[in-house]
């Protein structure tokens, strides 16, 4: 895209140039005492033992990471097994994240290539309605959920009046329910950016290859999606990366049994049953795999601007 | 008065470098007291860049610039007496006219009032003053022009640089604003520097014309050297219309330069200092300068076959090819019809010209 | 025009997935809403419009609890949001028009870290921090915690406004003998305002939202609108709950319509 460099102007201009370290200083300031320390000292503390109200003595140990993954550690008497408890809710944020960046992408692409077909006067109001929801609360969509989706609520009443059904769906307290919530509290970060990549899409593109035979479906397959992708997969991340760490959706719709490790991790740092370096350790876990996804991401987008 | 106050801006050996990239390759300059100075040059020639390291927008990497005899190569743009009409105009589309108009003067630290009262001042020159309290999006294209012009001589700069401000009009205002430019200049006596990559722009409005390409200066003169004197092949081509042949020179007497064409042709041309005997080089001749003829008129006599006979309203333009040879295109004026003939296509003509109409060019 | 035989750009069913996500959207709101002014005492019956449950929010039982929570969490949002959008627009300066350098791929991670780093390790980590340099969690923990939070929220639209503003507007004001102090705040100052003002709202009702920060940092006895909600939600959902929530949906509503009119009242572009 030389033109695009050559007609954009200058990407950066100086004018501020001799002030720009006193303007980013209390940013600096701010974002190194807040949340650069504070992620390096949870390193730190992801190594040290614990004590048994809460907090740590400093003392190096392993067993944080060790507990997480080993029964009766690593370096007990006994020969070490895997321990499944905790890996295993790992596994379930990785699998409710995915199924709800699913779900999300099946309603949420159609939604967005809809929107951006619209005339081009009407779509802000469509973008509008779109966002709107997520300026609420999302706590208080959690619960307006719950409350919907409960075995008594308006869903089941309206169902079982039409007859639909005999006896209340239970959807509360299960993964589907988790998945439902995930879906609905990051929603509008799948629709935005496919919608901005569907906006800039070329339609004579479709033209041409419905010009050399092409079906709609091979269209959408063959054309559209590998144009619009980076949208798509920013979506795709942008639904993933907070629904692996969300605490809400699961703690208010999914129960006990549906334990994810936001939730896990929050047990943690709450009242004396405690325990800070293993919650320190299973936080790093989470930020490690969430920052290796979006490597991943950072190099795709990458490739694909250089290729457009 | 020494020669030197003459002088308004004086570019010396003035470098400008992006990194690898040479953006002005060591340009020296000397534009004068109450001139209409222009810059020109296709877009990328580094004439936008000189203009901006005389208001002050970018760093001069090697050399120095002098207003007035006072060296300000270092000096912010706020600190230079210098004015800018930008390209987009820029006016703040917060402000009213009237207080885009001002803001140079209140900058300046004139009170609001006072500044208020010689931006109205300022909008009755240009003819806007019903239109002060508007905001500038609620201007068509030709009034922002005028506004943009009236705020940069508010503040009465010493020189004005006007960065292509009439590219975004439509021509006939633009041929309108042209005149209006040069009837400024002459009234407020302020010297302009004006760039422009529009040639017909530069020789309507210019005492005298910069020519450049890749970062350098092709030709420095008034617009009629520039236009008939041409000395490289660029300026040739850059400038108007122009038959452009590659010749070679067979002897060269007195000014003049025996050469030939492709096809054997034979042609006298205005000789140049630095083209000598057997080199291959380029030669210039207008269209205007040629006509035809079904017998050699003149000393310069070239025969030729017309291909086709082109209207274009004011002129009518013949390309003939020579026997064997490369191809002219002559130029008739329709109000010269009675004196020169237009031949059919296809007939056998005499492509003729003054001696002296043809000139050899440095690449 | 609507009739066409064939159209490229349409096709059918997500027209249909559309709506139905839009009511997906939308239902869990509506229900809630229309439920705050159920009569009933119970949650599945209706019993027809009243007020009642407003009242309880205003004078009920736990109306004490709910009056300092909405306090707090005002207050904060004001301060937290007033701050980083302060801080956020002298980073987009500086980010945008400070030319090339070093360190802007590293101040651009830094102020985007909030948004990259998932919200519970941000939690835990901040919790840690201020248990480590002995700072008594409180208002104060909460305050610092969202003032870091909402920099990148306040910082991303107004670098984007920032953006497409062309520097010569800039220029023109320094040709025109303005100081850069002053090109900064006569000329691009007001040109970003529709962009300070979206990031002030975005910020503010990012502070006003947060739940899972301020539950680690809150300290003892100290609640928000948020977790006050949360810890009567444990119990089970109330109708008094459902009344606030309509409320802080006003809310919402109200300042992201006030961020649609000030992006739409824009006429500079």
């Amino acid at each position: 895209m030389a033109a695009g460099a050559a007609s954009g102007g200058s990407a950066t201009t100086d004018t501020y140039k001799e002030a720009r370290t006193w303007l980013l200083m209390p940013a600096w300031v701010t974002l190194s005492f807040l949340i650069l320390a504070p992620v390096l000292l949870m390193l730190v503390y992801s190594f040290l033992t614990k004590e048994f109200r809460g907090g740590v003595v400093w003392e190096f140990s392993l067993s944080a990471y060790d507990q997480f993954f080993f029964d009766r550690g690593l370096f007990g008497d006994e020969p070490a097994k895997i321990e499944w408890t905790y890996i295993t809710i790992f596994w379930r944020s990785i699998w409710q994240a995915g199924a709800a960046t699913l779900l999300s992408f099946l309603i949420g692409f159609p939604t967005a290539y809809f929107i951006a077909t619209q005339p081009e006067r009407v779509r802000p109001m469509w973008v509008f309605l779109i966002t709107i929801p997520y300026w609420v609360n999302l706590l208080i969509r959690t619960v307006s959920m719950k409350f919907l989706l409960r075995d008594q609520g308006p869903l089941n009443d309206f169902l079982i009046s039409t007859g639909l059904i005999d006896s209340p769906l239970h959807i509360v307290n299960t993964n589907f329910a988790v998945q439902l919530g995930l879906f609905y509290s990051y929603l509008p970060f799948m629709v935005l950016p496919i919608y901005a990549a569907v906006e800039r899409y070329n339609f004579t593109l479709s033209e041409a290859a419905a010009d050399l035979y092409a079906t709609k479906m091979t269209i959408l397959r063959r054309v559209l999606l590998p144009a619009v992708k980076p949208g798509v997969i920013a979506g795709c991340i942008l639904v993933f990366v907070p629904s692996m760490g969300s605490f809400l959706a699961p703690d208010l719709l999914g129960g006990a049994k549906n334990f994810m490790i936001g939730s896990l991790i929050e047990e943690q740092f709450k009242g004396n049953a405690g325990n800070w370096p293993f919650g320190a350790a299973a936080s790093m876990i989470l930020l490690t795999m969430v920052l290796i996804i979006l490597l991943i991401f950072a190099r795709q987008q990458a490739k694909a601007e250089k290729e457009t | 008065m020494s020669d030197t106050s003459q002088i308004a801006i004086d570019v010396r050996d003035a470098v400008k470098r992006y990194g690898d990239f040479t953006a002005l390759k060591r340009i020296s300059l000397s534009i004068m007291d109450n001139e209409f100075f222009t810059l020109l040059g296709p877009s990328g020639c580094g004439k936008t860049t000189l203009l901006r390291m005389i208001a002050g927008f970018e760093d001069v990497t090697e050399g120095a610039i002098f207003l007035y005899g006072d060296e300000i190569e270092n000096l912010p743009p706020n600190k230079r007496p210098v004015n800018t009409v930008f390209q987009n105009y820029a006016l703040f589309p917060h402000m009213t006219i009237l207080d885009n108009v001002g803001f140079g003067l209140e900058m300046r630290g004139a009170s609001k009032s006072e500044a208020r009262r010689k931006a109205g001042e300022m909008l009755e020159l240009v003819q806007l003053s019903q239109f002060s309290a508007r905001k500038p999006s609620q201007l068509s294209g030709g009034q922002q022009q005028r506004v943009a012009l009236a705020r940069a001589l508010a503040p009465k700069p010493k020189v004005l640089l006007l960065d292509e401000p009439l590219s975004a009009l439509d021509l006939k205002l633009r041929k309108a604003m042209q005149l209006e430019l040069k009837h400024l200049q002459r009234e407020t006596g302020i010297t302009f520097i004006f760039v422009t990559h529009d040639q017909e722009e530069a020789l309507t409005m210019s005492d005298r014309i910069a020519v450049m390409s890749a970062g350098e200066m092709q030709q420095l003169g008034t617009p009629n050297d520039i236009y008939e004197r041409p000395h490289n092949k660029f300026v040739a081509d850059f400038i108007g219309e122009t038959n452009l042949l590659e010749v070679s020179v067979d002897a060269v007497h007195e000014g003049r330069a025996t050469c030939h064409l492709g096809g054997g042709h034979e042609l006298t041309c205005n000789a140049v200092t630095g083209i000598g005997v057997g080199s291959k080089v380029h030669m210039s001749v207008r269209p205007e300068r040629l006509f035809t003829s079904d017998a050699p008129v003149e000393a310069e006599s070239l025969k030729g076959k017309v291909v086709e006979n082109v209207f274009i309203g004011t002129d009518i333009s013949t390309i003939v090819n020579l026997d064997d040879g490369p191809q002219f295109t002559i130029r008739t004026s329709n109000s010269d019809r009675g004196n020169k003939r237009i031949f059919d296509q296809g007939a056998e003509v005499f492509v003729n010209m003054e001696l002296g109409a043809a000139r050899l060019l440095v690449d | 025009m609507a009739s066409k035989k064939f159209d490229i750009q349409a096709f059918p069913g997500f027209k249909p997935i559309t709506l139905l996500c839009l009511i997906v959207l939308y239902a869990p709101l509506v229900i809630v809403t229309v439920y705050s002014f159920n009569a009933s005492a119970s949650l599945t019956n209706w019993e027809g419009i009243s007020l009642r449950w407003y009242a309880d929010v205003f004078s009920g039982p736990e109306s004490e609890k709910f009056k300092i929570a909405a306090r707090n969490s005002f207050i904060i949002a004001i301060i937290a949001a007033t701050t980083s959008t302060a801080i956020a627009t002298l980073a987009a300066t500086a980010m945008v028009r400070g030319g090339a350098f070093k360190l802007r791929t590293v101040s651009f991670g830094l102020i985007s870290m909030p948004l990259m780093v998932p919200e519970i390790v941000t939690a835990v980590a901040t919790l840690i921090f201020f248990n480590a340099i002995g700072f008594d969690r409180g208002l104060l923990t909460i305050l610092l915690a969202h003032i870091a939070f909402c920099i990148p929220f306040a910082y991303l639209p107004i670098q984007a406004r920032m953006q497409g503003i062309e520097d010569t507007y800039e220029q023109a004001a320094l040709d025109l003998y303005a100081t850069k102090r002053q090109a900064f705040t006569k000329i691009l100052m007001p040109l970003m305002m529709p962009g300070i003002i979206s990031g002030f709202l975005l910020a503010f009702i990012v502070s006003l939202d947060d739940f899972i920060i301020t539950n680690f940092v809150k300290g003892a006895g100290v609640e928000t609108l948020p977790t006050a909600i949360f810890g009567s939600v444990k119990q089970g959902i109330k109708p008094n709950i459902m009344a606030i929530s309509t409320m802080l949906l006003g809310v919402s509503v109200v300042m992201v319509t006030l961020s649609y009119l000030v992006s739409k009242s824009d006429k500079t572009k």
